[in-house]
């Protein structure tokens, strides 16, 4: 089905299913020990051996020498996997480090080798006995240090619109800071974790996977298997952020594990490996200068960030959306990208604005406060209803550009496909009460706490993939949906079963979804905040070609038929839809895919996040005491689950506002904190209370199910808002995430 | 994890004899953090004994007036045993401002005492650590070091013992009472308990191979208001930045220990003497031979504005 013009009335505009706070359908599974996660799928290997990754102790150089022979001897030990005996690995795919390292060493804790025992215990043992001489090499470990050598990237062309230096310059009203976010781990619950099994040359994986695509494409390219010969199943995963984009060491160790010793083989990564053996959010240093005139117009708008990355790897994109959010003549956006030997920097939730709203969104903080303004309504005049700064392009579906009379030279800029950033804007600050605000900053004090309120603005893309799906309706009237998208606790599930059930007039437990499996039709899978609005379009045109099989076995027009109550209607006439399978089992199975509308429209997710903390005066202890999300990101297909991934992003920019770092060791050359106790998260206590208001919208012009992703627009904007509120409650400004207390405490109050 | 033995011991001198005939052995009691750093092969016992059938855990009034705590006594009886929480508020508040409730469900009394640093050199065995490896180096020195020491510490050695429990206990003058191989017992003062890195790091205390603890015993009640002011990042279930166990008197006099910075709870007896002139005159005694990191420096004024929290919450009660 190709989607290339903005959908009209569909039957999931109904909204009988769709839309609906439907608990999980997996819910009871997780809740009671039932669902099986990769690494438990007893059934699917009931003698799996057991691997260990052993990672390597520097983090740059190579291994002079390995000795492996009384690793080999240990009780239980079947093999051992190493770069000498794996045989070719390839390095293309989503992560550029290798996976297996040998005898050169891009990274700490990248793995040199897997240790396959009978049990855990013996494997984790004799990994202890490997001996390992490295040749220690020089290694780039410092961020601001490689800025030197930075470089653009192909993907991040300098942008640079109208006069920037010399309305910056000549502006009366102007903000110049900069602002340094650190590494971030994604630290999601469930390890990155994989069963490998051969059967003859054909290999499965039950493996943690977001996008199953990715997996297979990358883990047949590594490891030069046919792609047809590879199946991979990642029925259930326990969070990924990002962190599980494709095939890492666990999966392409566990593959070559179970080759070598003939059998089955499990490898999850122990949690103080994964830092730094796996791949995470980089850090950044930007620098932001905002220049508007006395009214609060921006007249220039300059980001430019600076990341790093080993040679391969990309640039954390944080300068990317100040392109989009604000309006402003004059442009400046430079995204840098140096030189670094520390472990991969790749996506974690929100790649991009997560990090480049903690910096833009306190500039503008810091911007109001100059302009003596009210920092939401600086926003709102800020606000722009076409790509600030696009040359225009002409769009046919604008009605100003489609007229002859305007000319090609009048054509209008790109524009939103909807932009609801104002009323975002307005409805939080009347729900969070922002008018209680005190605009002078340490003025507001409860006993030994100061008290602060922040905002800031979110935006994030709403990218669509094509994604199919196939469905199948028996003859007790239950209707099967296949799809290869993951859940990754997000709800996908219950979305997907929603979507099908709404389609066919079914209520969501005639309906059953099976995901996360090659073998099934391919719908990307969870990234970017794209796998709601692809998988559910997916199954979407799978359930039209559903229905006009099903039409056609009843005897219907199928342009007449209506889908309602388990049954097919048209005219007086009305049949049960079971009816259409009693000769056998239907199946239908289509693809979504895509005209030009996202590159006619710009599809963006818009919100606003305020927060309120409280800061010990004496100890600089910062406690935040409650927060509220304002989303419009098309049409909400579950506002339970929509809302767990928004209160779950909101979590993640606490974190990032207030905890969060990965401390660089930068003689060692990696992240010293590399566990839960030294890499804090945010726990209850942290999180007092949450509200999400998901604002009335469908984009007709991302498929027919109107829909949007939301799980990145929850974290995007959360940190900086968080900033504010502190800066609010003690007229300290910290410019360095995150904001810990020995940041502001000798600039708080004096004590008695 | 290393291979090991495994037995479990009847009495306190049977268990003590039991370690102390082994090399390389060691006891076994809510294992809440043994275990984690045997899987880490941070720790590798060739031999365990586990002590959890001892009937250790009794809490008991003492003939004094005070109160004597098994060594099996779990934190989270210990926190709300009433005799504890009426007289002895201040451990009770440190306990119940550690770990996690599941955690202090299974850690136990000694066990807590004995618990090792959180610093994250000694917790990664690729680096060097003389508590770890004696002779291997310090890689904390130089390096990330905003959770560790900044006084009392040596060339070798920066870390911090990370309890709570024990800084409240150090300010209630508990003792420590153990059973050696032989069957001999002492009472160690919990001042003398934990020690200092110097160039042993890899001694956190002064117990000798072998000997068990038995009991913690507090003297008799002393009154006043107790405090527990427990600073760090994150509101719950994360190690001190800086702990103040503090009993504040109605006339402003008190005492006062520090937890989070340094080898071992730190009180320093001439700083409870000028409690009355404040927060600021305490920690100018107390931290006068300090020597911070550049990312710990600000542990100092911390344990000055923490403690003066304290003191105003003191006045105030």
């Amino acid at each position: 089905m190709k989607f290339d013009t903005p959908a009209g009335t569909n039957p999931i505009d109904q909204e009988k299913v769709v839309g609906k706070p439907h608990p999980r359908i997996e819910g009871p599974l997780k809740t009671t020990g039932r669902a099986v996660y990769s690494y438990e799928n007893h059934e699917a290997a009931p003698d799996a051996a057991y691997g260990y990754v052993v990672g390597s102790a520097i983090a740059k150089g190579r291994i002079s020498s390995m000795d492996v022979r009384e690793a080999k001897a240990a009780p239980g030990v079947l093999a051992i996997v190493t770069a000498d005996n794996a045989g070719p690995i390839k390095k293309q795919g989503f992560y550029v480090a290798k996976p297996l390292a040998g005898p050169e060493i891009e990274h700490y804790h990248q793995a040199i080798a897997l240790v396959v025992a009978e049990t855990f215990e013996q494997a984790r043992h004799a990994a202890s006995l490997i001996r390992v001489d490295y040749a220690r090499g020089q290694g780039a470990f410092d961020l601001a240090a490689a800025r030197g050598g930075a470089k653009p990237h192909r993907r991040r062309p300098d942008i640079r619109i109208g006069d920037f230096d010399k309305a910056f310059s000549s502006a009366p009203v102007k903000v110049d800071a900069t602002y340094t976010t650190p590494d971030h781990s994604h630290m999601m619950l469930e390890p990155h974790a994989t069963i490998a099994r051969w059967d003859g040359d054909q290999l499965t994986i039950w493996s943690a996977q977001q996008i199953i695509g990715w997996a297979r494409r990358d883990l047949g390219n590594k490891l030069s298997i046919p792609q047809d010969k590879i199946r991979i199943v990642a029925t259930y995963i326990g969070g990924g952020f990002g962190g599980k984009g494709s095939v890492c060491s666990d999966a392409i160790l566990a593959a070559l594990g179970a080759r070598a010793v003939g059998r089955a083989v499990k490898v999850a990564l122990p949690r103080p490996l994964m830092p730094n053996n796996t791949s995470h959010r980089p850090a950044t240093i930007q620098r932001v200068r905002l220049a508007a005139g006395r009214d609060g117009k921006l007249v220039a708008v300059g980001h430019e960030t600076l990341s790093g990355n080993l040679p391969g790897g990309g640039p954390e994109i944080a300068a990317a959306q100040t392109q989009l959010l604000y309006a402003g003549a004059n442009r400046l956006n430079l995204t840098r990208l140096a030189t670094l030997d520390l472990p991969e920097g790749n996506a974690m939730r929100a790649p991009g604005e997560a990090s480049g709203l903690m910096a833009l969104e306190i500039a503008m903080d810091e911007l109001a406060e100059k302009l003596g303004m009210d920092p939401v309504e600086l926003r709102i005049l800020n606000d722009t209803q076409v790509v600030p700064g696009d040359p225009g392009r002409g769009s046919p579906t604008d009605p100003q550009s489609a007229s002859g009379n305007q000319g090609k030279a009048e054509e209008a800029p790109l524009p939103f496909s909807i932009r609801q950033f104002i009323p975002c804007l307005r409805t939080g600050a009347e729900r969070f009460g922002w008018k209680q605000r005190s605009p002078k900053p340490g003025s507001r004090r409860e006993g030994r706490w100061l008290i602060g309120m922040g905002m800031a603005s979110a935006i994030r893309g709403a990218p669509i993939m094509p994604a199919g799906g196939r469905v199948t309706l028996d003859a007790k009237g239950i209707v099967t949906v296949e799809s290869n998208m993951t859940d990754m606790g997000t709800g996908s599930y219950t979305i997907i079963g929603q979507t099908v059930a709404e389609m066919m007039g079914l209520p969501l437990d005639r309906v059953v979804v099976k995901l996360a499996d090659s073998d099934f039709p391919e719908a990307f899978g969870g990234g970017g905040q794209g796998g709601a609005a692809s998988a559910t379009a997916g199954a979407y045109a799978a359930c039209m070609k559903l229905r006009e099989a099903v039409a056609t076995k009843l005897g219907f027009n199928s342009a007449d038929a209506k889908f309602v109550g388990g049954e097919v209607r048209a005219g007086n006439r009305r049949a049960p839809l079971a009816q259409a399978a009693k000769d056998g089992a239907i199946t239908a199975e289509d693809k979504m895919e895509y005209g030009d509308l996202s590159k006619r429209f710009e599809q963006q997710t818009f919100g606003a996040h305020f927060c309120e903390v409280a800061v010990d005066a004496y100890t600089g202890e910062i406690r935040i005491r409650r927060m509220l999300a304002v989303c419009a990101a098309g049409r909400i297909l579950n506002p339970i689950t929509a809302r767990s991934q928004v209160i779950g992003g909101m979590v993640g920019g606490a974190g990032a506002a207030l905890m969060e770092e990965l401390a660089v060791d930068k003689r060692f050359g990696f992240f010293v904190n590399h566990d839960l106790a030294g890499y804090e998260v945010p726990v209850h206590a942290d999180i007092p209370h949450q509200e999400v208001i998901f604002l009335e919208e469908t984009d007709p012009t991302m498929s027919p199910v109107k829909a949007k992703g939301v799980g990145e627009l929850g974290i995007s904007g959360v940190a900086p808002a968080i900033a504010n509120a502190v800066y609010n409650a003690t007229g300290v400004r910290v410019r360095e995430y995150p904001i810990t207390l020995d940041k502001h405490l000798a600039k708080l109050p004096e004590i008695v | 994890m290393k291979p090991f033995t495994y037995e479990r011991a009847k009495t306190p001198a049977e268990a003590a004899a039991a370690v102390a005939r082994q090399p390389g052995a060691k006891f076994l009691a809510g294992g809440t953090n043994l275990l984690d750093l045997m899987k880490l092969e941070i720790e590798t016992p060739r031999h365990l004994v586990d002590v959890q059938d001892l009937k250790l855990d009794r809490i008991e009034p003492t003939s004094d007036g005070g109160l004597r705590i098994g060594a099996l006594v779990t934190n989270t009886k210990l926190a709300a045993d009433t005799r504890v929480r009426r007289d002895y508020g201040v451990l009770t508040r440190a306990i119940v401002a550690g770990a996690s409730g599941q955690l202090r469900n299974k850690a136990t009394t000694a066990g807590n005492l004995l618990q090792r640093t959180r610093c994250p050199y000694f917790y990664d065995p690729n680096m060097p650590c003389n508590k770890r490896k004696p002779g291997s180096g310090c890689a904390a020195i130089g390096g990330y070091s905003r959770q560790l020491a900044v006084i009392g510490s040596s060339d070798h050695c920066i870390a911090t013992y990370p309890g709570d429990m024990a800084v409240a206990m150090r300010v209630l003058d508990a003792t420590v009472e153990t059973v050696k191989a032989d069957g001999t017992t002492r009472a160690i003062p919990i001042a003398d308990f934990h020690r200092l890195p110097g160039d042993t790091p890899h001694l956190d205390n002064n117990l000798e191979a072998g000997e068990l603890i038995t009991a913690v015993t507090l003297p008799r009640p002393i009154g006043g208001t107790h405090h527990y002011e427990k600073v760090r990042d994150r509101a719950s279930y994360a190690f001190a930045l800086v702990s103040v166990a503090a009993i504040i008197q109605k006339d402003g006099s008190g005492r006062v220990a520090f937890g989070g910075v340094a080898h071992k709870p730190w009180r320093v007896e001439a700083a409870d003497d000028v409690m009355t002139q404040g927060a600021a005159a305490v920690t100018a005694k107390a931290f006068a031979d300090a020597r911070p990191t550049d990312d710990n420096a600000f542990k100092i004024p911390l344990a000055t504005r923490a403690l003066a929290a304290t003191i105003a919450e003191g006045r105030s009660a």
